[in-house]
């Protein structure tokens, strides 16, 4: 017993020091050197500044002013935010795109506050897609645009629903739909090696592209 | 689900055959203290951690020995964990500040480790530092791992023994495998994994302005070196709170693939080691066939039932697959197929939301951890628990025949059949007396978020999980209360859900495990008799059907029940609660 109890003691230290400190420096030393951009979150920068991670997306929603051009509060004190008409929009978060603090929206198959909230999302996405879609209804909408995301910072949307949202990008910012439709195959994440996964639009990557051919 | 991702799921299928006896083989030579590839480099450090634990390698144990030294090293692992937790305030790389964990969600986070199970009431990103991640929990994923196996082992070696009691050396077990195994896959998993997008820095969370003019905060950290032998070790606890859907711990479709593989390959191949050891390797691909039958029919249910809607998404009149709580780079298919392989397995990590599953689609995982995560299960404790159930099958089969039952030439008495019944009933045991305390206390309920069957699925999910040494969960349901302060200022554990699920995951690791070592000890001693012409065979497609029976059997009696009260009552009826 007593032999065991001081094999353990040492084991512990020993196997705490070789996998818990050596195996990660040292993963992180050649990763640092082979792999530099990946192993700090794939930044994309712009003019010298950070303005995201290609793989982490980002809310294109603006906050609501009230009268004094402050940003209206909701009853927990976070902004309310609202489509901003300019930029193509990333899917539905629990956590607006905290990168820092990422959660599910754990909404249940059968509940009635994941009916109410899907609900809400479409009648949003009607709201802000309709001008620019004539006919387009409920049924249309792809189901990511009104489902949470799992990581809550998706980087991705579906094609149908970017294709649905490039008539009111193409008129907001000036550029002929043809080319927003460019745009979105150019920023495709197709499946990994043609079969593993969903392809997706990179959000992210698409509105940056949108911004730098914007003419207005 | 499309024809991509059915191809992606029979490309998944084959690699996993063709790892098994490659795999399997290898560790079989490890275990057996053949020279292999890697022993040139690795002999020398194997012998010199023999002189620093101060233990004689060669000396076996006969079970009661190795039971001792398992127990102990866990407890020595327990304290020390429970320490850096507690302590992570004075703690090094911690560039967020992060103070330290309650008292309670300690408690719960330090079993949870050790046992390899990983349930995770705190959210890594917003309470642990590097430091803690590092050299507290990613320790604990590959020790833990390494106990699972050498308990297997050892039931291997007792199955397979000619005469005498000894079932090997712990010390030498823990130490080949960490080092022969896990180490070297874990190297060259994490290296793969940041090439594609994993994360591996220790460097402090950045702040941006994003494109739409609002602030978004990097969490960043060494995410690789862990995510590898998270999955490898069947141990699944996230570096992040949304685990492996965050795009930091797994970028694509490859990389989820790749990870999907990890976390199924040593419970697979650990059949092919099992069948060399006992020298028939069809014994070992027969046990293979039965995991893989039920892994198969498995993913197929989950995938069809996440590409309809769920009633929800119905009556607010959405077409399409149940994309709640999945990201659109896995999509239902890479989202089905993880969730199935992450509840056969007894790793847990998710890439999707388990509580945002069909009704159907969250039967097949709390079924499969139901089963006592056999099929294939978790590195070494999937292998001897289905070893139980096999000698349970055998044990059946020689009442039906009024033959004295045996298995692989060793009688099966008395003695063996109470340890296996005690080994097999102890954790559904405590799942269902664990739940309905929850369910019927007010301080369970307490964790619940849902209302509804969905509320009870919660609960039963959580102890089902827990108490299989899973890890995955309805994550709405909590054991921790964060105020979102500076430093973590004012949280707290949840103290009935920390200690009842710290005490679950405990008791259901270490008391079947000592079942399985006794088992061992009992039929290591025992006389290989010759097979005769009566003798029942074990490797024939007769013998994985009647074992998938036994499991079916012993599951669904137990379970059936409040699985009714809970996903079967969602997957019934399109009403909302």
């Amino acid at each position: 017993m007593r032999k065991d109890i001081v094999t353990s003691l040492i084991a512990v230290v020993l196997l705490t020091v070789v996998l818990g400190v050596a195996y990660p420096l040292v993963v992180t030393g050649i990763s640092q050197v082979a792999f530099p951009h990946a192993a700090d979150g794939s930044r994309i920068e712009r003019d010298g500044k950070l303005v995201g991670s290609r793989i982490i997306g980002q809310d294109f929603r603006k906050p609501v002013l009230d009268r004094a051009g402050k940003a209206k509060l909701d009853a927990d004190g976070n902004p309310v935010l609202v489509a901003d008409s300019r930029w193509f929009q990333s899917r539905p978060s629990s956590t607006s795109y905290n990168a820092a603090g990422t959660a599910f929206s754990n909404a249940g198959p059968n509940q009635k506050d994941t009916r109410d909230a899907i609900a809400a999302n479409a009648v949003a996405y009607l709201a802000l897609e309709r001008p620019f879609n004539p006919g387009l209804i409920r049924g249309d909408i792809p189901a990511d645009a009104v489902q949470t995301s799992a990581s809550s910072v998706d980087p991705h949307i579906s094609i149908r629903n970017a294709r649905i949202q490039a008539p009111r990008v193409a008129r907001v910012r000036g550029i002929a739909l043809p080319r927003v439709r460019a745009l979105i195959e150019d920023n495709t994440d197709d499946r990994s090696l043609g079969i593993l996964g969903q392809p997706g639009v990179n959000v992210l990557e698409l509105n940056l592209a949108i911004a730098s051919e914007a003419t207005r | 689900m499309n024809l991509a991702a059915w191809i992606q799921f029979a490309l998944f299928i084959a690699v996993l055959i063709a790892i098994t006896p490659l795999l399997g083989g290898y560790m079989a030579r490890v275990y057996q203290g053949e020279p292999v590839l890697l022993g040139r480099v690795l002999g020398p450090v194997e012998r010199l951690t023999y002189r620093v634990l101060r233990t004689d390698a060669d000396r076996g144990q006969d079970w009661k020995g190795y039971a001792r030294s398992v127990l102990v090293f866990s407890l020595a692992s327990w304290l020390a964990l429970y320490l850096i937790l507690r302590l992570q305030g004075s703690l090094p790389l911690n560039p967020q500040g992060y103070g330290a964990g309650p008292w309670n969600l300690s408690f719960s986070t330090a079993s949870s480790f050790v046992t390899n199970t990983n349930w995770q009431y705190y959210a890594g990103e917003t309470t642990l530092s590097y430091f803690v991640q590092m050299a507290g929990l990613a320790v604990q994923n590959f020790v833990s791992a390494a106990v699972g196996m050498a308990v297997a082992v050892a039931l291997i070696r007792g199955i397979a023994s000619r005469s005498g009691r000894e079932l090997g050396n712990f010390w030498a077990d823990l130490v080949r495998t960490t080092l022969y195994i896990l180490l070297p896959i874990s190297i060259v998993a994490a290296l793969f994994l940041v090439s594609q997008g994993t994360l591996q820095t220790l460097s402090h969370y950045v702040t941006l302005k994003t494109l739409a003019g609002s602030d978004q905060t990097l969490a960043l950290g060494p995410v690789a070196s862990q995510e590898a032998i998270k999955e490898l070790g069947t141990n699944g606890g996230g570096f992040f709170n949304v685990n492996s859907a965050m795009p930091f711990e797994n970028p694509s479709g490859l990389t989820t693939f790749v990870e999907m593989v990890l976390l199924l390959c040593i419970p697979a191949a650990l059949t092919a080691t099992f069948g060399r050891m006992v020298g028939s390797r069809r014994q070992g691909w027969a046990i293979f066939t039965a995991m893989l039958v039920m892994l198969v029919a498995g993913v197929t249910v989950v995938s069809l039932a996440e590409s309809g809607s769920t009633p929800a998404q119905h009556l607010a009149h959405i077409a399409g697959a149940n994309l709640e709580g999945k990201d659109v780079r896995f999509g239902t298919g890479a989202s089905a197929l993880w969730a199935t392989i992450t509840t056969v397995t007894s790793c847990g990590a998710v890439n999707a939301s388990m509580e945002s599953l069909s009704g159907l689609g969250a039967t097949i995982p709390m079924s499969n951890m139901m089963t006592g995560e056999v099929i294939f299960g978790g590195v070494g404790s999937g292998l001897y628990s289905m070893l139980l159930f096999v000698l349970l099958a055998v044990f059946l089969a020689g009442l039906m025949v009024g033959r004295t039952p045996e298995y692989l030439g060793k009688k099966i008495g008395a003695r063996e059949v109470k340890l296996v019944a005690i080994g097999l009933l102890t954790t559904p045991m405590i799942v269902l007396v664990s739940a309905a305390l929850a369910v019927a206390t007010k301080a369970g309920r307490a964790s619940q978020f849902a209302s509804g069957p969905q509320g009870f699925s919660e609960h039963l999910y959580a102890y089902t999980s827990q108490a299989n040494n899973n890890g995955s969960a309805f994550a709405g349901y909590t054991g921790f209360v964060q105020p979102n302060a500076p430093g973590n200022a004012g949280a707290t554990g949840v103290t009935f859900a920390d200690l009842l699920g710290g005490g679950v995951m405990l008791v259901a690791r270490f008391l079947p495990m000592l079942a399985v070592l006794a088992a061992a000890g009992a039929l290591a001693s025992k006389r290989v008799s010759p097979a005769g012409p009566g003798t029942m065979r074990t490797d024939t497609p007769t013998f994985v059907i009647l074992l998938i029976g036994a499991i079916l059997l012993v599951a669904l009696l137990t379970f059936v029940p409040a699985l009714l009260l809970g996903p079967v009552v969602q997957s019934l009826t399109d009403r909302l609660f």
